[in-house]
């Protein structure tokens, strides 16, 4: 038998509710129309991860991307369903134990201005939880703080400058330098160049590749960015409102994708190599996930929709080897 | 030929701040012919925003033109007192910008804020303005427009609401729009949508365009020619197909390959190294030197723009004019 995956998510979905207030319960009690309100943010979701992947993780917004990764950094819990760590699950962990798994999933975060706390030097900013953590390993603070930041491109001579002396593309150093010095061999990597301009994105994501082969990181990439998906990723899943509507290898998704909603996204991509071309267009909008449709949720702008979309729900099964989709069209 | 709808002549946007003087926009010409789309491309701090406000009038203290011509229709704009320039925009100019959560007045009606540019520089009853409203929200694309004029900007999503904005800027079927990274914060869904209606509307209707973005895959599509800025020139212009193709300054052959749909998947990118200067303190000469792989000592004489090739301009002493790789 195989190696456990690195990671493996069953069943997992999160839900979050804002529960009514005294005087929304007794204007209910009433009669009034109000109702708690359940958002489905991730419904259901399966997937796995092994190790040295990378697993593009694309969707527009509100379709539950980044919450999917906020749990499998473990920020969030997840309403139901399990994760699985190396085949064991998370939740049945304690102690010690439980939080050596924990350290050993880092998240980097979008929005770089925002995710560094503006009144920590760089140098409490990466080097703050290996020394809690006991992670040093005898080492001087200064030195190991001086080695992390070295190998995400930065000078060691700025670890007394605060984050607002640094530009974007530094700050999202410094984060990938914090994710990194607590030794993980896995990294969730939620819109992480998303804020970043082209030219400073590109050195960012050649970082990203190079810190991989270095130290042998597992990437769960997630992007609303499709150019950058299919450049980095190995495999790449596709989210609609809280499922998954598709999943492949990179190069089978962006050359035969199945799900219609896939084949829209990638038509709707603007690539540089088209010139002056007339802009296909996806009907309709994305719909609320607090009133999603019944159904395939993607039915409405769908242009291949039949009856059946419109009440059952379809099941990702698998379509070719290492393919998956969700789709009554696969059963005809 | 027709004479162009806008003439921009070596403008010259300063700030003129406590820390010194911000050159954000520093001799920027181009000109942009009726009917047609001309994408602005460059990063952050580049000055395409700003040459953008400077258009339309928009540039607050401490900023001001402190240079150059702005010819629309043969006058100049840079010289309109504000009454004149309020006259003009929002009728003749009219502007899109990046939120639309922040164009939109959130307390007042959708009707509320059409009803009331269209009446600004039209003298029209409240009936005719609505009904010019409603017109404009059925040209791009809002379903029902009726009942959704009577909706609170709160009650549109993010694409939605960027119509309602583009209705706004279209109301008075002006000559020229200038469109500030309108579809940046949408979904690649939306964008497409709103890409598609601005192309059929300037087809149809004749209006220019000068479309600002960083994102060089949107104006592949969408423009007719493109004009690259690099801290507060323009180092690189000609037409799209030009420009993308066979890029003259190193810089936009820098930003090209930087692209990740360029590459070939999991190789490493082509990367630009170091980062743009700071505008307060650029570097001697081309602006551009300290990160070029090809500067040399006559780069530290200020390049000027010529044009290399025939329809060509290049800000670069050592332009790419080699055959270009094979991709």
């Amino acid at each position: 038998m195989t190696a456990a995956p690195m990671l493996e998510l069953r069943g997992i979905t999160r839900r979050f509710e804002k529960k009514l207030d005294f005087a929304g319960r007794i204007a209910q009690r009433l009669g009034a129309p109000v109702r708690e309100e359940v958002v489905h943010a991730v419904d259901g979701v399966d997937l796995t991860v092994r190790k040295g992947e990378v697993v593009g993780l694309v969707g527009e917004s509100g379709c539950g991307k980044s919450t999917l990764g906020r749990m499998v950094a473990g920020i969030l819990p997840p309403t139901e369903g399990t994760i699985l760590r190396d085949g064991r699950d998370i939740k049945a962990l304690t102690g010690a134990e439980a939080r050596q798994m924990k350290l050993r999933t880092q998240m980097i975060f979008q929005d770089p201005y925002a995710s560094l706390n503006p009144r920590l030097r760089v140098l409490d900013i990466v080097g703050e939880a290996p020394r809690v953590h006991g992670l040093l390993g005898g080492a001087i603070f200064d030195d190991y703080v001086d080695e992390q930041m070295r190998r995400a491109g930065l000078d060691p001579a700025f670890k007394r400058r605060y984050p607002h002396q640094f530009s974007g593309g530094q700050r999202q150093r410094i984060g990938i330098a914090r994710a990194l010095a607590v030794k993980p061999d896995f990294i969730v990597c939620d819109e992480a160049v998303a804020a970043l301009d082209v030219s400073i994105q590109a050195q960012i994501l050649n970082l990203f590749m190079r810190l991989r082969q270095e130290l042998d990181l597992t990437y769960l990439f997630i992007s609303h960015d499709l150019g950058v998906v299919e450049h980095l990723s190995d495999r790449v899943v596709i989210m609609y409102l809280g499922r998954v509507v598709e999943e492949a290898d990179t190069e089978t998704v962006f050359r035969w994708p199945n799900h219609p909603y896939t084949r829209s996204l990638l038509d709707s991509v603007p690539r540089i190599e088209n010139r002056k071309r007339a802009f296909s267009v996806v009907k309709g909008e994305i719909p609320s996930p607090l009133n999603p449709p019944a159904g395939c949720h993607f039915h409405p702008r769908c242009p291949l929709a039949m009856e059946r979309c419109r009440v059952e729900v379809p099941k990702l099964r698998e379509i070719a080897p290492g393919q998956r989709s969700a789709c009554h069209l696969n059963d005809q | 030929m027709t004479a162009p709808t806008l003439e921009v002549r070596d403008l010259q946007t300063h700030f003129f701040t406590r820390a010194g003087v911000v050159k954000a926009v520093d001799g920027v010409s181009f000109s942009v012919g009726r009917g047609k789309v001309m994408g602005l491309v460059g990063e952050s701090g580049s000055g395409k925003s700003v040459t953008g406000f400077s258009i339309i009038g928009l540039v607050d203290p401490p900023g001001r033109i402190a240079g150059g011509s702005i010819l629309f229709q043969g006058r100049d704009l840079a010289k309109l007192s504000e009454e004149e320039m309020r006259d003009l925009r929002g009728n003749r100019i009219a502007m899109i910008f990046q939120d639309p959560m922040m164009t939109l007045n959130p307390v007042l009606r959708i009707d509320t804020q059409m009803i009331e540019t269209v009446q600004a520089h039209k003298k029209v009853s409240h009936e005719e303005a609505r009904q010019r409203a409603r017109d404009t929200l059925g040209m791009v694309g809002i379903p029902s427009p009726d009942e959704r004029l009577k909706a609170y900007p709160h009650q549109f999503s993010g694409g939605m609401r960027q119509r309602v904005a583009i209705a706004i800027a279209l109301l008075h079927e002006p000559q020229l729009i200038v469109a500030d990274e309108p579809t940046t914060a949408l979904d690649v869904t939306i964008q497409g949508q709103i890409l598609a209606e601005v192309q059929k509307l300037c087809a149809t209707t004749g209006t220019s365009m000068i479309w600002i973005t960083h994102d060089l895959s949107v104006v592949a599509g969408l423009a007719d020619d493109i004009a690259v800025m690099y801290a507060g020139r323009i180092v690189e212009k000609g037409a799209v197909g030009e420009v993308l193709d066979k890029p003259l300054h190193p810089y936009t052959h820098g930003l090209i390959g930087s692209v990740p749909s360029r590459n070939k998947r999991g190789e490493a990118l082509r990367q630009i190294p170091g980062m743009t200067p700071s505008l307060l303190n650029l570097p001697q000469g081309c602006a551009f030197r300290a990160r070029c792989p090809r500067a040399s000592e006559a780069c530290l004489a200020e390049p000027i723009m010529a044009e290399i090739v025939p329809g060509r301009d290049v800000r670069c002493i050592h332009p790419h004019l080699e055959a270009p790789e094979a991709a």
